[in-house]
C-alpha cells in the first residue's frame, strides 16, 4: 500500500498508468523527432540534413511500428484494444488514434517506399531465386528508373514529407492533448501540455539521431560529417531552449498566479518529484546540455572534430535522459497527486517483470534498434560505394544542386 | 488394419464437412455482419422507446437525483458496508466513502481511513477545531460528465433516467476515465481490469427500491429522488433548498447535491 502525506480520495492511490504510458509518448516522440529532421531535408531542402535524411526516414518507421504496442501492454482488456479503430466514441481525444496512427503508417510507408525505390529495383534485378522475387514484390511492379519518373519520384517524397509533417505533429501534439485535456488534473491540465509535448519530440528526435549517426558512422568507419553534426546541434538547442522555456513557464505561471493547485504542485516538485524533475529534468537533462550544446553552436568554428562530435553525443544522451524524466514526470508525477489537492501519495516504482515492467519497458526501447538493423539488411540506410555513385543519389545530387 | 484406416477417413470426412462449414457461416456471418452494420444505428435509436426494460420499467419516466445533508451525517461507515455487500466491491476500492472534516482557524484535517467503512477512530490533528464534520462521496452521476465524453469506445454512458454507468462487456480497461473523474469516484478493477464505479445500484432503483447506501443510512444523510415526480421529497429539496455541488467550477453539472456543504470540501 503507498504512503500517503495528506489527505488523498481512497480511490486517487493506485497509479493506473504507469510506465508503458511513459514509454509510449517517448516513444511516439522519437516518431514525430525523427520525421522533423528527415523533413529539414526532404520539405526544407537543408543540404546539411541529407547525409541523415533515409537514416531518420528509417528511424521514424521503425518506432512507429512499435508505437503502439505499449498501450496495447497497458489496456486491461488487450484483446479489445482494436475496438478503438472500429468501434471508436469520437468524444474521446483517445479515439482519434487509431485514424491518426494508421493515416500516419500510411504515409510513412509510403515515403520510405518511394525514397528506397530505385534501390528495390537495382536489388531486384542484381539478386535470383527468392531474394528477387521478394524485392519483385517490394517494387510493386514498376520497373521504371528513367531520369523522368525519378523525378517523379522526387516531386512525390516532397509531398508525401509536406503531408506527414504536420500529421507527425499531430500524432504526437495528440499525445500531449490526451494529458492537456484533462480538466481533472491541474498537473495535467494546460494548454501548453500538446506544444511542450511536441517540442521535447523534437529535442528526443534529434538527440536520438544525433548518437545514432555517430554511432553509424563508427560502425561504417567513416569520419562523421561535421556540416550535419554542427547543425543537429544548433537545432538541438534550439528545440532544446523552447521546451525547456515552456516547461519552465507552465509553472511559473502556475506559482505567480497563486492558483488554486499550486501549494499542492508546488509540494509534488519538490518533495515527490524533486529528483527526477529539478535534478534530471531542470539541471541534468535541461541546464547542462544548454551549456554544452550552447558551446558548440557559439564555439563551432574553434572545435575540434572529436571535442565537438564528443559534446553533442554527451549532450544527445543527456537529453534522451531528460525526455524521458520528463515523460515520466507529466505521467506518473500527475498521478502521485490526488484530485483532492490535499495529498500526494508515495513515489512509485514500477515492477521489474511485470507485463508493463522495466523489462519489457527496455525491451519496447530496443526493439526499434534491432527493426532499424533489419530494415538496412533488406534496404540498406547507407549505399557502401556511397550515395552519390548510385542512380537514386545522382537524381538526388541532381535535384539537389538544382535546388540549390 | 481397421483401427488405421477409421481415423484416416475420421480426418477427411470432418475436414471437408468443416470447410463446407465454414464457409457457409462466414457467409452467413458476412450477411449478418451487414445487416446489423445497416440496422443497428437505426434500432439503437428506436429501441429504448419501444421497448421498456423487463417488469415493465421505463426508463424515459424517471431522472434520478441523489441529496446528502452534511449535517446529519455521523460517520457510521454504513453506507460503505453496505455499497460493499451489495456491489462485491474490491477491498481497497471504494464506490462510496466518507470524509472526516476537522477545521479550526490556523488549518484543517481530512482524513477517510479505509473509506470510513469501520468508522472512525478518534484522530490527533493538533488543530484546536472549532468545527468537524462527516462528508459521504460518491459518483456524481454528472450530466456533463467527462468521464463518458473520454471513453475510447463508448462502454462509459449516461442512461436515460440520468445513472452514468460502465459496461463492462466493452470497456478495454484503458483507465482514462479514472483519469477523467475529478471527484475520484473510478477505479479499475483489479479482478475483471474493467472500469468500474457507483451506480446508484441501477439493478435496485430500477426495481423500485432505493440505493443500498440509502437503504442503510440511520440518519437520513443519503436521500435519493426522482426529479419527475411532483412531490418527490428530493425533487423538493434540490428546487427549494440552497443546495451546493462539488467542484463546480469544473461545469459538470453534478446531479449529488448537498446540504450544508462546506468551503473546505472539494
Amino acid at each position: 500500500m503507498p504512503e500517503i502525506t495528506g489527505f488523498a480520495f481512497p480511490n486517487d492511490i493506485h497509479v493506473h498508468w504507469s510506465l508503458m504510458i511513459v514509454m509510449y509518448p517517448y516513444i511516439t516522440g522519437f516518431v514525430a523527432g525523427s520525421f522533423i529532421v528527415t523533413s529539414l531535408y526532404h520539405v526544407f531542402g537543408r543540404q546539411e540534413f541529407k547525409p541523415i535524411a533515409r537514416l531518420s526516414l528509417a528511424a521514424s518507421f521503425c518506432f512507429l511500428l512499435i508505437a503502439a504496442l505499449p498501450l496495447q501492454l497497458h489496456l486491461g482488456h488487450p484483446e479489445r484494444g482494436f475496438n478503438v479503430m472500429i468501434t471508436p466514441n469520437f468524444s474521446s481525444a483517445m479515439a482519434g488514434f487509431g485514424l491518426l496512427y494508421s493515416t500516419y503508417l500510411v504515409i510513412v510507408a509510403l515515403e520510405v517506399w518511394f525514397v528506397w525505390r530505385q534501390d528495390i529495383i537495382e536489388s531486384a534485378r542484381r539478386s535470383r531465386g527468392w531474394k528477387r522475387t521478394f524485392y519483385a514484390v517490394l517494387a510493386l511492379g514498376t520497373y521504371d528508373t528513367s531520369r523522368e519518373a525519378q523525378e517523379v519520384d522526387h516531386k512525390v517524397i516532397t509531398v508525401l514529407a509536406g503531408i506527414g509533417l504536420p500529421m507527425a505533429c499531430m500524432l504526437h501534439g495528440y499525445v500531449g492533448f490526451i494529458f492537456g485535456a484533462i480538466k481533472a488534473n491541474p498537473w495535467w491540465s494546460s494548454p501548453l501540455m500538446p506544444v511542450i509535448f511536441l517540442l521535447s519530440a523534437a529535442v528526443s528526435g534529434i538527440a536520438l539521431l544525433t548518437v545514432v549517426y555517430q554511432a553509424v558512422s563508427k560502425m561504417r568507419r567513416v569520419p562523421a560529417e561535421a556540416r550535419l553534426v554542427s547543425a543537429m546541434a544548433r537545432w538541438l538547442w534550439f528545440f532544446l531552449i523552447l521546451t525547456i522555456t515552456l516547461e519552465l513557464l507552465e509553472i511559473i505561471m502556475l506559482g505567480y498566479e497563486k492558483s488554486e493547485p499550486w501549494h499542492i504542485i508546488s509540494e509534488l516538485l519538490t518533495t515527490r518529484l524533486e529528483f527526477s524533475f529539478i535534478t534530471v529534468q531542470m539541471i541534468i537533462g535541461g541546464l547542462i546540455p544548454m551549456i554544452l550544446l550552447g558551446i558548440v553552436v557559439m564555439m563551432n568554428a574553434y572545435l575540434h572534430e572529436r571535442l565537438r562530435n564528443a559534446l553533442s553525443v554527451a549532450s544527445a544522451l543527456l537529453l534522451l535522459l531528460q525526455v524521458f524524466s520528463m515523460r515520466w514526470n507529466v505521467v506518473i508525477g500527475g498521478q502521485l497527486l490526488s484530485k483532492s489537492l490535499r495529498g500526494l501519495r508515495s513515489p512509485y516504482t514500477p515492477e521489474l517483470f511485470d507485463r508493463e515492467g522495466v523489462l519489457v519497458a527496455l525491451a519496447l526501447f530496443i526493439t526499434p534498434f534491432v527493426l532499424l538493423w533489419v530494415f538496412d539488411r533488406i534496404l540498406p540506410i547507407y549505399k557502401p560505394g556511397e550515395a552519390e555513385r548510385s542512380p537514386a543519389g545522382e537524381a538526388q545530387a541532381r535535384t539537389d544542386a538544382a535546388r540549390a | 488394419m481397421s483401427e488405421e484406416t477409421r481415423p484416416a477417413e475420421g480426418e477427411t470426412a470432418p475436414c471437408d464437412a468443416g470447410r463446407r462449414d465454414f464457409l457457409e457461416q462466414g457467409i452467413r456471418l458476412a450477411g449478418g455482419a451487414v445487416v446489423f452494420l445497416t440496422s443497428a444505428r437505426a434500432a439503437a435509436s428506436s429501441a429504448p422507446s419501444e421497448n421498456p426494460l423487463s417488469g415493465g420499467y421505463d426508463w424515459n419516466e424517471h431522472r434520478y437525483a441523489y441529496v446528502i445533508d452534511t449535517e446529519k451525517c455521523i460517520g457510521c461507515g454504513s453506507c460503505v458496508r453496505a455499497c460493499r455487500a451489495e456491489n462485491d466491491v474490491p477491498a481497497g476500492f471504494y464506490r462510496t466513502w466518507i470524509e472526516r472534516y476537522v477545521v479550526g482557524p490556523e488549518g484543517s484535517f481530512v482524513d477517510s481511513p479505509s473509506g470510513g467503512i469501520d468508522g472512525f477512530p478518534p484522530a490527533q490533528t493538533g488543530i484546536a477545531a472549532t468545527k468537524s464534520f462527516f462528508v459521504p462521496k460518491m459518483c456524481m452521476h454528472c450530466k456533463s460528465t467527462p468521464c463518458v465524453q473520454v471513453c475510447p469506445v463508448g462502454a462509459s454512458y449516461r442512461t436515460r433516467d440520468g445513472v452514468v454507468m460502465v459496461d463492462d462487456k466493452s470497456c478495454i480497461g484503458c483507465g482514462y476515465c479514472v483519469q477523467a473523474c475529478p471527484y475520484g469516484s473510478r477505479f479499475l478493477n483489479p479482478t475483471t481490469h474493467t472500469a468500474e464505479k457507483c451506480t446508484w445500484c441501477y439493478h435496485r432503483i430500477t426495481k423500485g427500491l432505493r440505493p443500498a447506501c440509502v437503504e442503510v443510512c440511520p440518519t437520513g444523510t443519503r436521500m435519493f429522488g426522482d426529479m419527475k415526480k411532483e412531490d418527490d421529497p428530493v425533487r423538493k429539496i434540490i428546487e427549494r433548498e440552497r443546495v451546493g455541488i462539488l467542484q463546480p467550477h469544473l461545469l459538470t453539472e453534478p446531479q449529488c447535491f448537498y446540504l450544508h456543504l462546506d468551503k473546505e470540501v472539494r
